[in-house]
């Protein structure tokens, strides 16, 4: 007897919007001490509307925010929880974006209110524990990239590089060059030039060669007095080592400019080789990712940005010290760039990942990143020779970290797209990949499975790629109407991008819904 | 060794697995990595093995014996941030494991929920400030205000800021940071000596037509509220300059809205709503605009908007105005953001949607009588409190007549964690003065055992 495979339903509710469920009278939340405040009113002897009304500050009438029992808020949000997708519900292999099970025991020692309570300006001597983790932190973190040093206060791997963009712009101040372009590979994360030009830079770009690595010879060409250095991921966004590595750094090295390593693509190498040995200067690493701190639906993360030699000078500070057996904050500060943001960073996920660090050693993160790789390696066996995609740059050669396929070929035969396929996954319970990333590859679908995924799951998604690709040859319209199994049908993006219908807060719906024309 | 995080690590599996690969040892997957540079050894990190889950707790636990926390009373420390109670509810919602293993909603369909939550977030965000438009966060306060100001030279096409010298000082230096690379002009702005507040004459003198935003922050770094907005306001704008405030969000249950004079932009920080304090971080960064098609299509970061299903049968919602961001529009992106706080604007959506209009109003209330009870009790014991003569929110510095180095170092012994030292924090730098923060976490008997502990030290 066979076993019936029913197919997979995501939960759907017909949720309201909050503002359809509670009221702006009504609360759930009672204010702790508040009959104590009448006592203390009558000793003041006025109130704060009469005080604050005096000088104009006062306002008069109530926010327009709807209030809900607690019970009701738990069950609104509790819903709208079922109605989404994360990593503890199944496989997000979105290439690049790097989506790890996050361990549970992160989640429980982090809530722990001996740091969930401490205040970012209390007594040095009152935090010792925490600090001497994130000064362990560190060490660790400079070791694994072959940097000296590490600033942990950047909140996002986008700030990392930011920060890193800035210490190469003041350097180069300092040293009075006029060193204002920063060469970027067509494949780099769009984070690079974004951060770039927002340092301040004017973004060269270089092209790919045929083999998918960063072309030595565009790099030469454009190099002069005026560059300041380039930005780099290694592995790049193909999940392809960039072999010749050495002689880039070489090159610019030479030049008098400066290599930038963008950490997102760590998680295949590390333990394997480090930034510092391979010739970079500055490294961010986006914690979240390869340390296993959650995303949050998109936050938050922790960066750190690393530095070697003289540029340790321009991290930004305050930096973690130690000085008879006591951890301190060390603000000294002659050529630091300044603070990237306030207090001392994502304190939280920083946490969790020195929690991932300790709990798998060296040893670990190297099996780690060995089995990431394998993963990939395992799922482009299984994708060989399957209909409708290809495997465009060297596909004999390994890939680390994330593979880069093309559905062209799909697209050209059936005109069903790389979006349709991602549509097409979502159907059959599975995250769809990171879709038309990078640029360099039409019909891109970025895969990264990481180590978190077990075998079966890696062999689970190549057949169902496979059974959407002959769905698609057999009846292309089929696949073009997905999803229809999750919470939602296809989501119009024209209407919701529309001057017109642009509608980013029920406050703007309300004044839609009153009669105003409001375009954007 | 079993990997509990990798589970085809080192078993069967991955003998099956590297066999269909069609290599014999998985370092062969590495061939391309230089020789010289491929490390011999796994490098020395964490404590020289894997450990348990037991042996890791305990590791942590002897760690965080050597923190001490203050919950009894809670800490009187602000500049910035301060201690509020989180409702067990939002933990439990924001530890829904949906949502917070969830990516980026790159995939709406499968992420409606997410989606929803994020857009409530901004809606309850908006009527709070009444403004028309919020982002689904940035990352803090401080680099809100950063990103505000490089969005209004985007928009003006002006190089000249003028900047409050009352702001958090933290503030200051990370504009300061991040924009290093522009050329840029940063002016401070002084404040009246007697109240604290930006000098309104200075803002007329240094304001002209290159300026391109001013930035004001209410409650300042005093923890005095600002007055004069509407006129500071139309001074912007009659130079073509934006007005950019930044404000603490619990303040605006009783204090005017920014939306109601005149902001173009508004950021600040949504921590006092229902997040922890966390040494510092995760915090969330608030960034709003009024509804203006230069100001919205420069904003940083990420929006969530409403929408209907293709077949136009049901409602949903989408990022949008994507073609702002960086992975379209590389260097000419509005900012390089893409992982941002979002987690916490849904504990903040929860926070908001729990308490409600009233409920917020009422707390604000609560805070407002509280600090300025403590306050009162101080002056009434030799302290000057507050030492500006105007209205505050929440934080307010106390100058004492004799250093306040040797009183907090004494009221710590007796297990108070008192104010903020300003002996070495602009734009103050009084050794004389703390920065004092009360909130709805302190009781009476907390506010008055504070006030007697000092009374003993004066």
């Amino acid at each position: 007897m066979t076993v019936l495979r029913r197919g997979w339903r995501q939960a759907k509710w017909p949720e309201p919007l909050i503002y359809d469920i509670g009221g702006p009278q009504r609360s759930g939340y009672i204010i702790p001490f508040r009959e104590e405040d009448d006592v203390i009113r009558e000793s003041l002897g006025t109130t704060p509307e009469s005080e604050l009304a005096k000088r104009g500050l006062l306002r008069e009438e109530m926010p327009n925010i709807p209030g809900a029992s607690e019970v009701e808020v738990t069950r609104h949000f509790t819903r709208l929880s079922q109605m989404s997708y994360g990593v503890d519900v199944g496989p997000v292999p979105l290439g690049s974006c790097t989506m790890k099970y996050n361990p549970k025991i992160n989640e429980v020692l982090t809530r722990d209110p001996r740091i969930a309570f401490l205040h970012p300006y209390q007594d040095e001597e009152t935090v010792q524990g925490l600090l001497e983790m994130l000064y362990e932190l560190e060490k660790w973190l400079a070791e694994l990239t072959g940097m000296d040093r590490c600033s942990l206060q950047v909140p996002a791997g986008a700030a990392g590089e930011l920060a890193g963009a800035l210490m190469i712009r003041k350097y180069f101040i300092d040293k009075r060059e006029n060193r204002d372009e920063m060469l970027i590979p067509d494949s780099a994360h769009g984070t690079n030039p974004a951060s770039a030009a927002m340092a301040g830079f004017r973004v060269i770009r270089i092209p790919s060669t045929e083999h998918g690595t960063v072309d030595l010879d565009a790099i030469k060409a454009v190099l002069s007095a005026k560059t300041a250095g380039i930005m780099l991921t290694n592995p790049n966004t193909l999940g392809i080592f960039e072999d010749r590595i050495l002689e880039v750094a070489e090159i610019l090295h030479e030049n008098g400019s400066l290599l930038y390593y963008d950490g997102a693509n760590l998680n295949g190498i590390m333990g394997i080789v480090r930034p510092g040995d391979m010739g970079f200067d500055i490294v961010h690493l986006n914690l979240h990712k390869t340390f296993s701190a959650p995303h949050g639906g998109g936050g938050p993360g922790a960066g750190v940005v690393c530095a070697k030699g003289e540029l340790v000078d321009y991290l930004p500070r305050p930096l973690i010290g130690k000085k008879n057996g006591k951890y301190y904050w060390d603000y000294k500060c002659e050529r630091c760039i300044g603070r990237i943001r306030a207090y001392y960073g994502n304190i939280i996920p920083l946490v969790k990942a020195y929690l991932y660090i300790a709990a798998l050693g060296g040893k670990g993160l190297r099996e780690t990143a060995i089995q990431s790789v394998i993963n990939t390696n395992y799922f482009i066996a299984l994708m060989r020779d399957v209909k409708g995609y290809e495997l465009p740059y060297d596909p004999d050669r390994p890939r680390k970290h994330e593979v880069v396929f093309s559905a062209k070929p799909l697209a050209h035969d059936t005109g069903v797209t790389a979006l349709d396929v991602a549509k097409a996954l979502l159907d059959r319970g599975l995250h769809a990949p990171t879709i038309y990333f990078p640029l360099i590859v039409e019909e891109a679908l970025m895969i990264e499975f990481t180590e978190s995924e077990p075998r079966r799951e890696i062999e689970r998604y190549a057949e169902v790629l496979k059974e959407i690709a002959e769905t698609a040859y057999r009846d292309p319209n089929s696949v073009k109407s997905s999803p229809r199994n999750t919470s939602v049908g296809r989501l119009d993006d024209v209407y919701a991008n529309h001057p017109k219908s642009v509608t980013p807060t029920y406050r703007v719906l309300l004044r839609r819904m009153h009669g105003e024309q409001l375009v954007l | 060794m079993t990997y509990p995080w990798a589970p085809s690590a080192n078993n069967r599996d991955r003998e099956e697995m590297l066999r269909r690969i069609g290599v014999r040892d998985p370092m062969d997957l590495y061939r391309d990595v230089p020789r010289e540079v491929t490390l011999k050894e796994p490098p020395s990190v964490g404590f020289g093995r894997m450990l348990s889950e037991w042996e890791l707790r305990r590791i942590i636990d002897e760690k965080l014996s050597r923190n001490k926390y203050f919950a009894d009373p809670p800490p009187f420390l602000g500049g910035g941030i301060c201690f509020h109670y989180v409702p067990a509810v939002i933990d439990a919602i924001i530890s829904r494991s949906e949502f917070y293993t969830a990516y980026t909603p790159y995939q709406p369909e499968i992420n409606q929920g997410l989606l929803q939550a994020f857009f409530e977030y901004q809606s309850l965000m908006a009527d709070l400030l009444e403004m028309d438009v919020v982002n689904v966060s940035m990352y803090d306060w401080s680099t809100a205000a950063a990103e505000a100001l490089l969005a209004a030279m985007r928009v003006t096409r002006r190089r000249k800021l003028l900047v409050s010298s009352n702001i958090n000082p933290e503030h200051m230096e990370v504009i300061r940071t991040w924009l290093i690379g522009k050329n840029v002009k940063i002016e401070e702005v002084g404040f009246e000596k007697e109240s604290g507040k930006i000098d309104i004459n200075e803002v007329e003198k240094k304001i002209d037509n290159e300026t391109a935003a001013i930035y004001v922050e209410t409650p300042n770094f005093f923890g005095v509220l600002e007055e004069n907005l509407e006129a500071i306001a139309d001074k912007a704008h009659e130079h073509g300059a934006l007005f950019v405030v930044g404000i603490e969000p619990l303040s605006l249950g009783i204090v005017k809205p920014p939306g109601r004079y005149g902001a173009d932009i508004v950021v600040g920080d949504a921590q006092p709503l229902g997040i922890g304090l966390n040494y510092g971080g995760p915090l969330l960064g608030i960034f709003a605009t009024k509804w203006d098609r230069k100001l919205v299509r420069q904003m940083p970061g990420r929006l969530i908007g409403l929408t209907r299903t293709i077949d136009g049968t049901e409602q949903g919602f989408v990022m949008i105005l994507q073609t702002r961001e960086q992975h379209i529009r590389r260097e000419k992106a509005t900012s390089n953001i893409t992982s941002n706080e979002a987690l916490l604007a849904v504990a903040a959506a929860a926070y908001l949607s729990l308490l409600g209009g009233r409920g917020i109003r009422e707390l604000a209330k609560t805070i407002w009588i509280r600090s300025h009870y403590t306050a009162k009790r101080l002056n009434e014991i030799g302290v000057k409190a507050p030492l500006f003569d105007a209205e505050f929110f929440k934080e307010f510095v106390a100058r004492f007549p004799k250093p306040y180095r040797e009183i907090h170092r004494r009221l710590l012994a007796k297990g108070i964690m008192g104010g903020l030292d300003l002996r070495d924090k602009p734009p103050l730098r009084d050794e004389y003065s703390a920065l004092f923060c009360v909130t709805e976490a302190h009781s009476k008997k907390d506010i008055d055992r504070l006030v007697e502990a000092i009374g003993e030290l004066m």
